[in-house]
């Protein structure tokens, strides 16, 4: 892994390992996201952490599977860890919706938050989603209104929180456990309002200039680091354990930095982060 | 069940049959109600611009809305202009024109407002400026006014009305939702009054974000209240959804508002709302 540390304003760490790589269209880059070979949250899971056991519920009448919560250990310490997940086999992507979380399922991500904080565990988040899910279930549970939650409550809670965006990052569906101190993207992942399907649909009328739309949107990590929404790009390998190596190496120090922060400080620099836009 | 189906299609055909006769109609003289399909001769929308058959409140200019719901009004931030962060073609001549029909820079009206003796921050989007859509100066004004409230001990009013996210600012749009939710905290962590009053159609980023972050949230009848678009939920799921799924009757019914208030009662409603939640905790209020 080729990786240089570049210190920036405010501190922030940039990783620049993309030399030596062709440049890539942002079509290229939505289908590298998407890809059906990328890592799944479970296996993420499994060679990220020595042990990690899954809390289930919201707490109010439901579970729902498409984020897998939990505590484990992450290099000694003690973490939660929210993994928005698609799904590996046909059933398993069926009863996640293919990674699109239900209300339930942000509402158990905020418990589990919450409880970390109770309990100064810092938080590990992984969004792999096209976005919150569309249905009409979904709606009568408040999809809004779940989402509007946890951007509220996060925005008080005094723990780290770093999220990893690690295929797509889809809209407030995304933004929903990407609103704490810290989103970096893999490499071939993207972050955008909508997707470039929508978007070109809604704009032009035309769903099939999905491919100019991302150029447009500036969906890209490359595009994004640029524009400051994230704080750095992690190299993804196609071999998934030293993808999950290079995952470690940035998730150490960062975490690290942010828990030597008093929680004042914290909070004012999460509030900066969102503030500037 | 078949007899469900049955009335489900009427209830269609009529929907039809009302549009049809709504493009018949002389322009500006009867106007078909959106929601109970009813034609309404135009001067019985009266001044609050209401459906004399269901209360359905029609999308109103916010500085129309200012003229009937406030005493005084004092306009903030009104020359704000967005950045075009992603460039976007043709973006300038649509901001132009949206400017140009609301007489706003952006899709909300901001300020600070008196109803009787209660003083607020007011805060009313515009379903004309580009859908009601949130761009980045939207975004803006609305943190402004929650800052400015924190600051001076106020509480916030704010109308809703948004088609969602602003495309054309892309994921600028988007971090506006986590900007204005951390503005609500800091108002809320000050406990102060945040009134949230949803009028149709509250849709998308707005919904996901301040529209759902009130200590109240009231709405008016028959306003469209979701997250996803009826369309993108049909085509996603191949889901025939039912017509009153974002109906503000429905959101009430599964818990997620707390009362539906008629136009024409909403200053009162307000100015009692404002005196009920000025306590703060830990003082008793005399
Ligand atoms: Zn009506």
């Amino acid at each position: 892994m080729v990786v240089r540390n570049e210190p920036r304003k405010g501190g922030r760490i940039v990783i620049v390992s993309l030399f030596g790589k062709k440049q890539r269209t942002a079509g290229e880059i939505v289908a590298a996201a998407r890809d059906s070979q990328k890592i799944t949250g479970t296996e993420l899971i499994s060679e990220l952490f020595p042990d990690f056991m899954e809390m289930h519920g919201d707490r109010l009448n439901d579970d729902d599977p498409s984020i897998i919560g939990g505590l484990a250990h992450f290099a000694g310490q003690a973490v939660t860890v929210l993994v928005i997940d698609k799904g590996l086999s046909a059933k398993d992507r069926i009863a996640k919706h293919f990674g699109s979380p239900a209300p339930a399922a942000y509402r158990k991500s905020l418990r589990l938050i919450k409880q970390a904080e109770k309990f100064n565990r810092p938080v590990l988040a992984f969004v792999n989603t096209a976005g919150a899910y569309p249905a009409a279930s979904a709606e009568e549970q408040g999809q809004g209104e779940a989402i509007a939650r946890n951007l509220l409550e996060i925005a008080g809670v005094r723990v780290p929180i770093l999220t990893i965006i690690y295929g797509e990052g889809g809209s407030g569906g995304a933004l929903a456990l990407a609103c704490g101190d810290q989103v970096w993207m893999t490499e071939n992942s993207m972050y955008s309002v909508l997707s470039p399907e929508g978007f070109a649909s809604i704009l032009w009328k035309d769903a099939s200039k999905a491919a100019e739309a991302a150029e447009v949107m500036q969906l890209t990590p490359e595009a994004l680091l640029k524009a400051n929404v994230i704080e750095g790009i992690i190299p993804e390998p196609s071999a998934h354990k030293r993808f999950c190596r290079n995952l470690a190496q940035v998730i150490q120090p960062e975490l690290e930095k942010l828990t030597q922060l008093p929680a004042e400080e914290l909070l004012a620099q999460r509030h900066a982060r969102f503030r500037k836009f | 069940m078949q007899l469900f189906d049955e009335l489900k299609t009427l209830g269609q055909k009529h929907i039809k049959a009302n549009k049809q006769a709504q493009q018949n109609l002389p322009s500006g003289v009867w106007l078909a109600c959106p929601k109970c399909q009813q034609s309404v001769y135009h001067k019985d929308l009266g001044r609050y611009f209401t459906c004399p058959n269901c209360d359905y409140g029609f999308r109103i200019a916010s500085r129309d809305r200012v003229e009937w719901l406030t005493d005084s009004f004092t306009e903030m931030d009104q020359d704000i202009e967005t950045a075009d962060p992603l460039d976007f073609p043709d973006y300038g001549k649509k901001i132009a024109a949206a400017k140009r029909k609301t007489d706003l820079n952006d899709s909300i009206l901001t300020g600070v407002a008196k109803i009787g003796s209660q003083e607020f921050c007011l805060g009313i989007m515009d379903p004309n400026f580009i859908m009601g859509s949130m761009g980045t100066v939207t975004g803006e004004k609305v943190t402004r006014l929650f800052e400015y409230a924190t600051e001076h001990q106020q509480a916030v009013v704010l109308f809703t009305a948004s088609g969602g996210a602003r495309m054309q600012e892309g994921i600028f749009s988007l971090m506006q939702m986590s900007k204005v939710s951390s503005a609500v905290k800091a108002h809320s962590q000050a406990g102060l009054f945040y009134l949230s009053v949803i009028t149709d159609p509250t849709t998308g980023g707005v919904t996901a974000s301040f529209a759902m972050q009130g200590d109240i949230i009231l709405s008016e009848p028959h306003a469209l209240i979701g997250f996803a678009g009826k369309r993108v939920i049909e085509q996603t799921m191949h889901q025939k959804i039912p017509e009153n799924l974002q109906d503000a009757d429905n959101i009430l019914q599964h818990g997620f508002i707390d009362a539906i208030v008629k136009r024409p009662d909403e200053k009162a409603t307000i100015e009692w709302l404002l005196e009920m939640n000025q306590g703060k905790a830990g003082e008793l209020s005399s």
